[in-house]
């Protein structure tokens, strides 16, 4: 019962807890895991199972409560802030990663390359690494024996710029299934989601199609230097949150599906299209200054 | 009351105001674990921080009276260099992820919706599994002390190549601990900010909110913005570690420097994350004790705003002797002096508030007094620290030691402190007992700076900062710090008999508790009902 004007207040709950433990359990997993003890990768797994089952839960339950019209305009105020602040928050993870990657390209590497203009940027080259160059991409990092470098980089204009179009076209296509939805128009609604997904597993799929040539081929890995470590980290990182993103397109378009939303109650689609948006301008900034600049 | 808890949703809606002081819960040890590890009231998870942060303000206490026992002469005593080194890591995570921080959110929830008229968090399960993660993550990093090699012992500012090459194996549990702290402050954080946003009683206008939690605003703002950047840190040293990269390895083309530069990016606003709420709390207190408004209200807050901003730029001043050119060098010491000016605004306005108030100085105002003094001797030592050239003589020295921990703990553990102070007898419909919390104020005031005033000296005169054993010229200030340190170890169980004491009895609070006390938490009853404002207030 959420009388007029009223906040809704959940009872008691038990789905904290059992993200916790699943949230726990992924932690000393993983730890586990990299320390070759046989029960990391168990406990892992086993957390993140634990996390899917949370996950499914808790918006079982929000998703019942919303339907059952618990919530007045001020509880879709609530989450909307909530989602916004959290992207926001998301933005200043892959803010700290791009800096790595300026900071590198800006100054480290000329430091090292003795090119950086100081009296100290000579030296270390003179007599820490002489053999070392400099320039970006880092083909030949300053200790080859250790991090060996690579033949050759992604193209700009091959894979990324096709990835780029992709990404583009599911930012329009979702916008598209966006108007279909306050226009009542249910098949155009449903087409353009299944299109806004699909677009984004063909985009996971020519990534990773990306990072298989990338291994096999150019020699690219994330041990080839720091070339390597910011192409792999920065698109990793990207290529798990379209994953992401994905898999929340795909429970929405089920909620589509079903009738979940109309024109005024859409916030389950709304998150999950700004959240889609986000990685696409996250993508645009990966595109110019990862493949490109 | 069939069930194990019938508190429920429609419950909160009947009433305006109902007078129960905690759900109906069925007798019993099971219902009562239930009621705290899965409850969504903003008071009950407020005490839970609180409590979190008790416990480990007494762990990471314990830690402090090692280091101090070990330096209390020359030559190692107790401990090997390795587990001292250990204890100072420990201590500093403990002190400021799980003591200052705990405490400010649970300050947070258990008063930013009372004081902007709301019936709860904006996101009440969302807050739960913030509190909840936290005993996990310090579960984990409290278990490193027992895992083989060693415990962190880096000191809490993780360094790399002495977190990535030279870390112990143990340094993969930290990092993930320091994920989950992570997770816990970004989603805390990110209820605050929608609660103060969204839910504030009709009339509660931005310039009108309290003063504590305009200071949680910026907080949270702040939090949302770095604790993402550690986020990204520790990342980075894991796969520095472990999978090949080389963001801090120059031999693949990384920098040891980056991680400082990633580091303190988020570590320099995270002192001002340390030390916004506490002055929020001043902010509160001292009008109260002097029964004046606050002076310059609105400029205590655009001065806020200022320092948030300003902290954001500065981060290079923890790096001044490694190399960074001129040009930056001058950039962020002029940035970080800037600092000076709304902070000195503020504590203008703190002291033109007590001129000519009516003042009365109860334990709240004692603590709010001190802060004010002795931040200030904090904030002037930082001022030294940001000028280069000195800095070159300061770094790495007891002088940072002694600036730091003057604004932690006469700066934000007393503010927290009075903050208790003020608004137990709000919590628990008891007053606390005045003599008792005279007591605590002037052992700690006293042996405080006994501790860390003998710190200033010896960081001149050129003690190494984390060192077991040093030079027979710091003997002396070195025993006397560690007496100080021991009788405030000591001091605090006065403030933990005088909370409990408070909680079983005692006499009985008013609605307002203060004569002088102003904002909504003072107009509903002692103890504040489980619900307040189901039903908004009207604010004029």
């Amino acid at each position: 019962m959420s009388s007029e004007g009223s906040y809704y207040l959940p009872d008691p709950s038990h789905w904290p807890l059992i993200g916790c433990i699943a949230l726990f359990s992924m932690a000393i997993g993983a730890a586990n895991w990299i320390h070759g003890n046989t029960i990391g990768p168990y406990l892992l797994i086993f957390g993140l199972l634990v996390l899917f089952f949370m996950m499914f839960g808790w918006f079982r339950t929000v998703i019942h409560e919303s339907l059952a019209g618990h919530y007045g305009d001020k509880v879709d105020t609530s989450f909307r802030w909530g989602m916004g602040w959290f992207i926001f928050s998301e933005v200043c993870f892959f803010g700290a990663f791009f800096g790595a990657l300026f900071y590198t390209r800006w100054i480290t590497i000329p430091s090292l390359a003795g090119t950086y203009g100081t009296q100290a940027s000579i030296h270390t080259n003179l007599l820490l690494w002489p053999n070392f160059t400099g320039g970006w991409p880092v083909f030949h990092p300053p200790a080859t024996k250790i991090f060996a470098g690579m033949k050759s980089v992604m193209e700009t204009w091959g894979i990324a710029a096709i990835n780029t179009a992709i990404l583009l076209t599911s930012g329009a296509t979702i916008t598209w299934a966006h108007w279909a939805l306050v226009k009542h128009k249910r098949k155009q609604l449903i087409f353009s989601m299944v299109l806004t997904v699909l677009l984004g597993i063909v985009f996971l799929y020519l990534q990773a199609h990306e990072y298989a040539i990338a291994y096999m081929e150019k020699g690219l890995t994330l041990g080839s230097g720091i070339y390597g470590t910011t192409f792999f980290m920065l698109t990793g990182f990207h290529g798990l949150h379209v994953t992401i993103g994905t898999i929340m397109l795909i429970i929405i378009t089920l909620r589509c599906a079903r009738g979940h939303f109309g024109p005024n109650n859409l916030f389950g689609f709304e998150a999950v299209s700004w959240y889609w948006h986000f990685v696409d301008v996250v993508w645009l900034g990966l595109f110019i200054f990862v493949y490109w600049l | 009351m069939s069930d194990a808890i019938t508190h429920t949703g429609d419950h909160t809606h009947g009433h305006g105001h109902d007078d129960h002081h905690g759900p109906h819960i069925k007798k019993g040890i099971l219902p009562w674990i239930g009621r705290w590890v899965f409850t969504t009231n903003h008071k009950d998870i407020g005490t839970l921080y609180l409590w979190l942060s008790f416990l480990m303000f007494f762990v990471g206490g314990a830690m402090a009276l090692l280091i101090r026992a070990e330096l209390f002469k020359p030559g190692l005593q107790i401990m090997n260099p390795d587990f001292f080194n250990q204890m100072t890591t420990l201590h500093g995570l403990i002190m400021v992820f799980g003591v200052i921080m705990p405490a400010s959110v649970g300050l947070a929830n258990w008063l930013v919706p009372m004081m902007i008229g709301a019936p709860d968090m904006a996101l009440p399960r969302l807050n739960n599994w913030s509190f909840w993660l936290l005993p996990f993550a310090f579960t984990i990093l409290m278990s490193t002390l027992f895992m083989k090699g060693s415990a962190p012992n880096f000191g809490w500012t993780f360094y790399a190549p002495l977190s990535t090459s030279y870390g112990p194996p143990s340094t993969d549990f930290f990092i993930f601990s320091v994920h989950l702290m992570g997770i816990s402050s970004i989603m805390g954080a990110l209820n605050i900010i929608v609660t103060i946003l969204n839910m504030r009683a009709p009339g509660m206008t931005m310039m009108k909110m309290p003063i504590f939690v305009w200071t949680w605003l910026i907080t949270a703002f702040l939090l949302l913005a770095v604790m993402p950047v550690l986020a990204g840190a520790v990342t980075m040293v894991l796969t520095d570690r472990h999978f090949g990269t080389s963001f801090f390895n120059a031999a693949g083309g990384g920098d040891p420097l980056l991680f400082q530069h990633v580091f303190w990016f988020f570590g320099h606003p995270e002192v001002y994350i340390l030390i916004m709420p506490a002055f929020g709390i001043i902010s509160e207190i001292i009008p109260t004790f002097s029964r004046k408004a606050l002076f310059g209200r609105s400029f205590m807050i655009y001065a806020i705003a200022a320092i948030a901003i300003l902290s954001l730029i500065v981060w290079a001043h923890h790096m001044f002797t490694t190399g960074i050119t001129l040009s930056a060098e001058l950039f962020f010491m002029y940035a970080t002096m800037l600092i000076a000016v709304p902070t000195g605004v503020k504590v203008f306005n703190w002291v033109s508030t007590m001129f000519q108030g009516a003042m009365t100085f109860e334990t709240p105002m004692l603590f709010a007094v001190a802060f004010v003094i002795l931040f200030t001797i904090g904030g002037f030592s930082g001022l030294m620290l940001s000028i280069v050239p000195a800095d070159f003589q300061y770094q790495d020295t007891y002088f940072v030691v002694a600036h730091f921990h003057y604004v932690l703990v006469p700066g934000s553990l007393f503010a927290l402190m009075a903050a208790v102070y003020f608004w137990l007898p709000k919590w628990t419909g008891h007053m606390y007992n005045e003599a008792l919390g005279k007591w605590h104020f002037w052992l700690s005031v006293i042996s405080m700076n006994v501790t860390f005033f003998p710190m200033h000296f010896l960081g001149l005169a050129g003690m190494p900062r984390r060192v077991p054993d040093y030079a027979l010229q710091f003997a002396d200030f070195n025993a006397i710090a560690s007496v100080g340190a021991f009788v405030f170890g000591v001091a605090q169980l006065l403030f933990l008999a005088n909370i409990i004491l408070t909680i079983r009895g005692g006499k009985k609070a008013t609605t307002k508790v203060w004569e002088g006390s102003q904002g909504l938490e003072w107009t509903v009853p002692s103890p504040a009902p489980y619900h307040t404002f189901a039903t908004p207030p009207v604010v004029k």
